[in-house]
């Protein structure tokens, strides 16, 4: 739930994070901007490859380097732009300020330390006057809090001891520790049961509401946006192509991506004849070489041949809180100068050559 | 939908797919076993897609390969034509797997790496063609025409023959497996799992082309699946498992308009519908705690331990299918004396 004059804890700006490989660059991602507000939950939606968790790793400035790099664009957190902050200040930042959930519970847990160990840790690790003593008293706290029956015996178990959902639920306590005002989760329950899912869900939701948490939510799943999130953004091939509210995007999706991505997932809750699904044809784009100008022309049921093939969409705001990245919503004054200067650039391509 | 007279193409009676464990020494403990199919029971007829859904570790993916005979059963029969595979000779099963093929969830896991498109479409058919089990023998030529026409058939470009799984993407790589399993023209389809690793937009196609398959062809598909969109999607008739047991079995509309068993409930309050005003709105079973382990033997409900609405009996009386509806079967305690239990028609 957003309040109306709440603060904002997270601006993006034109992030561009590029990985050098063999085959050549690869934009994984490629000039965005969004925000988040305080107590604010943003979805980022999109395929794989699509960049999201890329988009994360770089706000978190985890980014392996080499290959990837960050070459451009200002991640402002709090009001300070953590791209330019030493390592050292950003350690403290990371975790304290900002936290995250993995994917895969299984792996982002060492199987050698007992839970205890791994959570005495980390809130050491951030507040250094912090006794063993007291940390551990917190753990215990912050385990009941996600709901771990017999938290007090259960804390000094090793992870293999805990099932899946249950080392969800730790790895959120983990992140939760520090108070974070910032939670990064990054597919939280892909790795679950639809069961387990709606508890994890259902968690990260109270801590949204109660703490005032901002959260970001990455996935892929619709279903799991439409339920806990306020805002959207859609991703495609490293761009966002559409971001609004989250009822504004199911109601009337803007972009032919969007709206393939939404049809494209059969319903269940519709009665009735089960008709042909809608499918957006082609594959996924291949990333190193992405088509020309907009990366979905080649797969979009609405392109308009000579133009989204050789200009690069605008951005236009549909409404004051719908953005969409489409020549659908251009305007023709708009078309006529990009195809011109796109007449021109090919001539003179031609010329050199 | 099924006609009552038509016979059914598999009856599955009473499938025990366990599992012996091994010890921390590496010996076998005396007498453990996991027992990932635990009992299960179900008639699946010509030309309808028979949906298995559960989460994970319930036993569908085992149900699925015991009925090819991939994981021997422990126990039960799995009828197909009149014979019994759990019992049938080499031969026999050879004859049988002709037409019962299966698709497989990880289309980069089941394709050889070192095979090209060509050589996997065209192994089944130049194995059973050097077996004389093929209608007529077939000469190197007609089965290079059925691998492009599978090619085809399942939306790849036939000059991609000579292509390696590497260079496909996918949902590619699926329809790849998909032209192997239709090249013996079999009867019946396995597909466990064949969307799940595949994103939205994908899978959607794949989900089209299996249902033009079925619709041309006239196969029968058992689908497997954890998302219960997708199996109300594809399926005719629906079987829900927990814990290797079927916990209600139905026609797929009446199963999701109309559930009766706690735990269908709670599975369908669980999965999240792509619509915000729909998610706002509904109210959710939340089940605590987890799946527990399947090694131990059960004298009472499988679902018990999780169960919102137990009773007393539950704790120690497994409860037998009972009659709700027709074609809708459901095996809670909380249906005795509301209705009849259900006779296996054998």
């Amino acid at each position: 739930m957003i309040e109306k004059d709440a603060k904002l804890i997270l601006d993006v700006h034109g992030l561009q994070t590029y990985f050098k490989t063999d085959a050549g660059i690869v934009k994984a991602v490629d000039g965005i901007d969004f925000s988040v507000h305080e107590g604010e939950t943003l979805g980022i939606v999109g395929e794989s490859g699509c960049g999201k968790s890329v988009t994360n790793l770089s706000v978190m400035r985890l980014v392996q380097s080499p290959p990837g790099k960050i070459v451009g664009g200002e991640v402002f957190f709090e009001g300070d732009d953590i791209l330019k902050v030493s390592e050292a200040e950003m350690r403290n930042i990371r975790g304290n300020k900002i936290s995250m959930i993995f994917q895969d519970p299984m792996t982002s847990l060492n199987p050698f330390l007992r839970i205890s160990t791994q959570m005495i840790e980390t809130i050491r690790l951030h507040e250094t006057n912090v006794t063993k003593q007291e940390a551990l008293a917190r753990s215990i706290q912050l385990l009941k809090n996600v709901g771990i029956p017999g938290a007090e015996e259960r804390i000094f178990c090793y992870p293999h001891q805990f099932s899946g959902g249950m080392r969800q639920r730790v790895m959120i306590a983990m992140a939760l520790s520090c108070n974070a005002k910032l939670l990064i989760a990054d597919e939280p329950t892909t790795a679950l049961d639809v069961t387990i899912q709606a508890q994890i869900l259902e968690l990260i939701q109270k801590v949204n509401h109660e703490m005032k948490t901002a959260v970001i939510l990455i996935t892929h799943d619709l279903g799991v946006v439409a339920g806990m999130c306020d805002n959207v953004c859609v991703m495609y091939a490293g761009k966002i192509v559409e971001k609004a509210p989250t009822d504004k995007i199911y109601k009337f999706p803007a972009h032919p991506y969007t709206e393939g991505l939404i049809m494209s997932v059969p319903r269940m809750d519709i009665k009735g004849e089960k008709g042909k699904l809608f499918s957006i044809e082609g594959q996924p784009p291949n990333v190193i070489d992405l088509p020309e100008c907009c990366a979905f022309h080649p797969r979009c049921h609405k392109a308009m041949q000579g133009l989204c093939n050789r200009c690069y969409p605008p951005t236009v705001m549909l409404d004051d809180d719908h953005e969409v990245t489409c020549w659908l919503y251009g305007d023709e004054k708009q078309k006529k100068v990009a195809m011109a200067r796109a007449d021109e650039r090919e001539k003179s391509e031609e010329v050199s050559k | 939908m099924s006609d009552d007279n038509k016979k059914p193409v598999l009856q599955i009676r009473d499938l025990q797919v366990h599992f012996p464990i091994k010890a921390s020494g590496g010996g076998r403990k005396k007498g453990a076993v996991i027992r990932a199919v635990d009992g299960v029971s179900f008639d699946v007829m010509p030309g309808e897609t028979l949906g298995i859904v559960g989460e994970s570790g319930c036993g569908k993916s085992t149900t699925a390969r015991a009925i090819a005979q991939l994981n021997k059963p422990t126990g039960g029969k799995v009828l197909f034509q009149g014979i019994d595979l759990c019992q049938a000779s080499k031969s026999e099963l050879l004859k049988a797997r002709q037409n019962i093929q299966m698709i497989f969830q990880d289309p980069y896991a089941s394709l050889d790496p070192r095979m090209t498109v060509r050589s996997i479409i065209a192994e089944p058919l130049i194995i059973y063609n050097k077996r004389n089990l093929l209608p007529q023998k077939m000469t190197s030529i007609e089965i290079e025409t059925r691998v492009e026409e599978l090619m085809e058939r399942v939306g790849l470009n036939k000059a991609f023959k000579n292509r390696y799984p590497h260079e496909f993407s996918g949902g590619q790589r699926q329809r790849i497996g998909i032209a192997r399993a239709l090249a013996l023209n079999p009867e019946v389809i396995l597909a466990d799992e064949p969307v799940s690793a595949l994103d939205v937009s994908i899978q959607a196609q794949i989900l089209n082309l299996l249902r033009e398959l079925q619709k041309e062809l006239g196969l029968t598909f058992l689908f497997i699946a954890h998302d219960l969109a997708v199996i109300q999607y594809i399926s005719d008739k629906v079987c829900v498992m927990y814990l290797g047991k079927i916990v209600e079995k139905s026609e797929s509309e009446e199963l999701y308009h109309n559930p009766v068993h706690p735990y269908t409930r709670a599975l369908l309050s669980a999965a999240p519908i792509p619509d915000p005003e729909v998610e706002q709105k509904r109210q959710r079973i939340i089940l605590t705690g987890d799946v527990p382990s399947p090694d131990k033997k059960h004298v009472g409900c499988y679902f018990y331990d999780r169960c919102p609405v137990r009773m007393e009996k539950c704790g120690n009386n497994i409860p037998p299918m009972f009659n709700v509806g027709p074609h809708h079967q459901c095996a809670c305690w909380l249906q005795e004396g509301k209705a009849e239990i259900a006779t296996e028609e054998n």
